[in-house]
């Protein structure tokens, strides 16, 4: 009989513990399961869930999904004007991170971003006169991921900012993101007085100059290896990029000095590169995203795209869903804020940073960065059991990025928005926390969760597209 | 010597871990060098030097390269299949540092299945109400289910119970208490020696009590499958009950089938003989308070109470008879009967045994629906105190006495009470000395006289001849079955003394 056999039956024990010891005891095998109600205890969703558990269409879907971002080779091309490079950009366009928001909805950070951009752009000549030009309506918004793109925190970007084109060379897909301006006061944490827009300017002349020309010289750069050996170096290529940072810069010094730039101009560039720790973070976010957009568009697939965050909602993609977003409120972050701000002054959970953990970086890959784990407010023995913690929620792991302290086990990756709601494991999220209001910049790190409730509608979404397909015409 | 090599592209992985690769595919047989290096265009001119060809290798030095050399082609074959698994093998071995904790516990069942793949069954005792969703998952997953879970609705149950045949799986339960598969018990099971009688049935105490018996006939179980007391009835129509038949006919291990529930629905109870007809060996049916049909299959011996139902089987199965009935001390009839349960079967089969004797016995689980208790007293009573109107919120009386050792004083304390019966239910999960939480209740009688039964073995953790003598200490009529128990306190009501 199925059930039995000279062996007797290998139990799976979800509920009471005791059960467990009992078969045990008499011999028999069991695993006990940490269970707990499943979509925070909606029976409904429950429900609507078990009914996607082991489904062939989905299951083949995750694994063909799965398969292409695992397959992805992600490079740093170029860089060029988020106008010409950026899919479907229009000239009045302002992108933001997260899923959508209205100019009047948006968090102080975001606002504060959006009129520094406005000024940068040359659309008015004053923060008032910017101002107005939002408020009548004189701007488009959209979120950077309609466009292939992402940015930090209020991850604005405007038509004439220089952006990284990261070409996944395997499927031929290229995603984007901003450059880096560093830490302090800076236009992503909603910043936008003259020495912002100066810095940006600059940016947008000599940096992105010099780095196009630098990287012409040395060719596309791998971006997959150089995350996996920044990985073994203590970086987890969200929160911390240290060690990134450094390898781009061994790796682009040579070509930079010989590319036939201005020496001074290749030494200003490098001072500010190297000033920079969180320089490649740009590049890792759009590293992921290229990744993860090879997985997109796979009917039935609930594997997860994008997380991302307007300071106002937390957001969600499926790859079956594509520009769809399952969003819920954005939750205030737990962290360690530097002297002076507590909980009170903090924006809510801002930025399309949370692409890396989406990729199996960040606080997938915290085992990697024992470093940090004191400023997400946390012990080096509870990182490796994040890491550990998110195999529940992962449709595998990746190989190509290993965590040297769980001998060098493949991170997990690939987050199945069943598995959240069946487990109740919420993708742990590395962040940056802003100021609520505009310009004051960072003032804390910590570490938060997705919200259940974006994964419960994804789930949802997907129940009834299979419940539909299973209706229609066979 | 022959080499073969195997390139992974863009696998990053540092010195030390390809020497390791290296030496541990060194040491495989028939390997008689293993060079393991990411191939930068250094790396490769070293291994050329040394004498490896590698004309077909590019040199890339995010490619991690893999050189074996040896004679035996199949050597060298399954050795890049060992580094293959190794290098993306290390997702399964997440050990901490020092190896001090454990792997977390999976979350879920689909994580679990991950985990196990050999799973064969998932024991789901949530609550309820979450209970159809985690058996639909385990019946998704190529699981058997049984579920211990209470409060699933009949619609559900009627759903889960299609999908499993559909899938050709086994769903135990809902509300299924006990099963006992392959010798493994699932839940508030007893720890019975393995033997050739199968047990279906419909009913928790009531599968507990037969598997009981055939131990203490000395026999053995080779499964004892619970099909949740709806199973037989119209709506459901015996899903369960039937499969688990075919599963026990087919079964080599099973010599003999003993089937278990309250009277069924009587079109399901038509398939089910039919279905036993076919068995291909000895079955008996005990629908406790049934009355036998008309015409019985060859094979098909039906048994009106529980302990006959086992004495046949153990009997079948080639095992001695039951004992006499134990000395009553004092005679205490005529008068009235009160009866408190834990098992729900066992109250039904009091009921069933008394009632010839006595006349009517009110309860919250009659045998006919006139005899519904309203919560008068005066008149011959039977309670199944683990009704869900008893157990809302609180433990069930298995394994909590003082709902009942109440009872036992209101009863002794109001006139014109003769007998108390009671079921004492051991077993894993049940109270932890019974008889010890019993017997000073027990031992205040001085005019009713208490008679019980201990529905247990030897092997349980409570021991059943310990439970015995402790509550015959104690001074109650320790009878040897429910049925046996039922019918020395019915006399005892009836005005007899035994």
């Amino acid at each position: 009989m199925s059930a039995g056999g000279p062996s007797g039956p290998r139990v799976l024990n979800l509920g009471i513990a005791a059960f467990g010891e009992a078969i045990r005891e008499a011999g028999g095998s069991a695993v006990d399961i940490d269970w707990r109600p499943p979509a925070d205890g909606s029976r409904d969703a429950g429900l609507a869930l078990a009914a996607t558990v082991n489904h062939p269409r989905v299951e083949a879907a995750n694994r063909l999904a799965f398969d292409r971002f695992l397959a992805a080779d992600p490079r740093a091309m170029g860089i060029a004007p988020a106008l010409a490079a950026l899919p479907g950009m229009g000239e009045r366009t302002i992108l933001h991170a997260g899923p959508p928001v209205e100019w009047e909805a948006m968090c102080g950070p975001m606002r504060g971003a959006v009129l520094g951009a406005i000024l940068f752009e040359g659309w008015a000549g004053d923060i008032d006169a910017a101002r107005d030009l939002a408020d009548a309506g004189g701007v488009e918004f959209d979120s950077c991921h309609h466009h292939a793109a992402v940015g930090p925190m209020s991850g604005v970007t405007s038509p004439s900012m220089p952006v990284w084109a990261v070409e996944n060379v395997q499927a031929g897909n290229v995603a984007f993101c901003g450059l880096n301006e560093g830490l302090g006061r800076v236009l992503r944490f909603g910043a936008n007085g003259p020495e912002v827009i100066e810095r940006l300017r600059w940016m947008q002349g000599e940096l992105a100059d010099v780095l196009a020309r630098t990287l012409a010289a040395h060719g596309p750069v791998e971006l997959k290896p150089l995350i996996a050996q920044a990985l073994h170096m203590g970086d987890e290529a969200h929160n911390r990029n240290a060690a990134a940072t450094s390898l781009l810069v061994k790796r682009l010094i040579a070509p930079a000095l010989a590319c036939g730039a201005d020496p001074e101009a290749v030494a200003r560039v490098f001072g500010f590169i190297a000033g920079n720790d969180h320089f490649f973070l740009n590049l890792s976010m759009a590293a992921c995203k290229a990744m993860l957009d090879a997985a997109r568009g796979v009917e039935c697939a609930s594997m997860v795209t994008a997380m991302a965050r307007n300071g106002v909602e937390f957001g969600i993609q499926t790859s079956a869903t594509g520009d769809r977003w399952f969003t819920a409120p954005a939750p205030v972050v737990d962290g360690l804020y530097f002297s002076g701000f507590g909980r009170e002054h903090g924006s809510r959970d801002i930025g399309d940073s949370a692409i890396t953990e989406t990729a199996g970086l960040g606080g997938f890959a915290m085992a990697a960065a024992p470093a940090i784990v004191r400023f997400v407010g946390g012990s080096a023995s509870e990182a490796i059991a994040a890491s550990r913690r998110m195999r529940a929620i992962a449709l595998g792991a990746n190989p190509a990025f290993t965590l040297p302290i769980l001998d060098f086990a493949a991170a997990p990756a690939g987050i199945d928005a069943r598995r959240v709601v069946d487990s109740g494991v919420r993708p742990i999220v590395n962040t940056g926390i802003a100021h609520r209001e505009a310009g004051i910049g960072q003032i804390g790190a910590g570490i938060t969760a997705a919200p259940m409730d974006c994964f419960v509608r994804a789930v949802r979404a997907l129940h009834g597209a299979l419940a539909e397909a299973e209706d229609g015409p066979a | 010597m022959a080499t073969e090599t195997l390139l992974l592209r863009g696998l990053f992985r540092d010195s030390v871990t390809l020497m390791q690769l290296a030496a541990a595919l060194e040491a495989e047989p028939g390997i008689a060098r293993a060079s393991v290096a990411m191939a930068s265009p250094a790396n490769l001119a070293m291994l050329a030097e040394s004498g490896v060809a590698l004309e077909s290798i590019e040199a890339r030095a995010n490619d991690l390269l893999v050189v074996v050399e040896g004679d035996d082609a199949d050597a060298l074959a399954a050795a890049l299949e060992r580094a293959a698994a190794m290098l993306d093998g290390g997702a399964r071995q997440h050990a901490a540092p020092g190896g001090e904790a454990a792997p977390p516990r999976p979350r879920s069942l689909a994580e679990a299945v991950d985990a196990a793949p050999d799973a064969t069954l998932a024991l789901i005792s949530c609550p309820g109400e979450y209970a159809a969703a985690e058996a639909m998952k385990a019946l998704r997953l190529g699981l058997d289910a049984m579920v211990f879970s209470d409060n699933v609705s009949l619609d559900d149950e009627v759903a889960l119970k299609r999908e499993a045949a559909r899938r050709g799986r086994l769903l135990m339960g809902p509300d299924c208490g006990t099963a006992i598969v392959g010798g493994v018990p699932l839940g508030f099971a007893n720890r019975v020696r393995r033997g050739a009688v199968g047990i279906v049935g419909a009913s928790g105490t009531g599968l507990q009590q037969v598997a009981c018996l055939v131990d203490r006939h000395g026999a053995g179980i080779s499964h004892a499958i619970g099909a949740g007391g709806r199973d037989l009835s119209r709506q459901v129509g015996g899903t369960t009950t039937l499969r688990g038949l075919a599963m026990l006919a087919a079964d080599p291990g099973t010599d003999c089938i003993v089937l278990v529930s309250k009277p069924p629905d009587e079109a399901v109870m038509r398939r089910l003989l039919d279905a036993a007809g076919a068995a291909g060996k000895p079955v008996i049916a005990c629908f406790v308070g049934a009355r036998p049909p008309p015409e019985l299959p060859a094979n098909l011996r039906f048994a009106a109470t529980l302990d006959e139902a086992a004495a046949l089987a153990a009997g079948t199965a080639g095992a001695a008879g039951p004992g006499g009935d134990p000395p009553v001390p004092r005679a205490a009839g005529p008068g009235r009967l009160v009866g408190l349960f834990s098992g729900g079967t066992l109250c039904y089969e009091a009921q069933a045994v008394a009632a010839p004797l006595l006349g009517r016995i009110l309860s919250n689980a009659p045998l006919d629906p006139s005899d519904a208790w309203d919560g008068e007293s005066g008149r011959h009573l039977m309670l199944d105190l683990g009704d869900d109107a008893f157990t809302r919120g609180r433990p069930h009386p298995m394994i909590d006495y003082r709902p009942r050792l109440a009872r036992i004083r209101d009863a002794a304390a109001a006139p014109g009470t003769a007998a108390i019966l009671i079921d004492v239910v051991l077993g894993c999960g049940a109270h932890g000395d019974p008889a010890a939480a019993l017997a000073p209740a027990i031992g205040e009688l001085d005019g009713p006289v208490a008679v019980g039964s201990v529905c247990g073995t030897e092997a349980d953790p409570q021991r059943l001849s310990r439970q015995e003598a402790a509550l015959a200490d104690a001074g109650m009529v320790v009878a040897a079955s429910n049925a046996q128990a039922a019918r020395i306190a019915a006399r005892i009501a009836g005005g007899g003394t035994a």
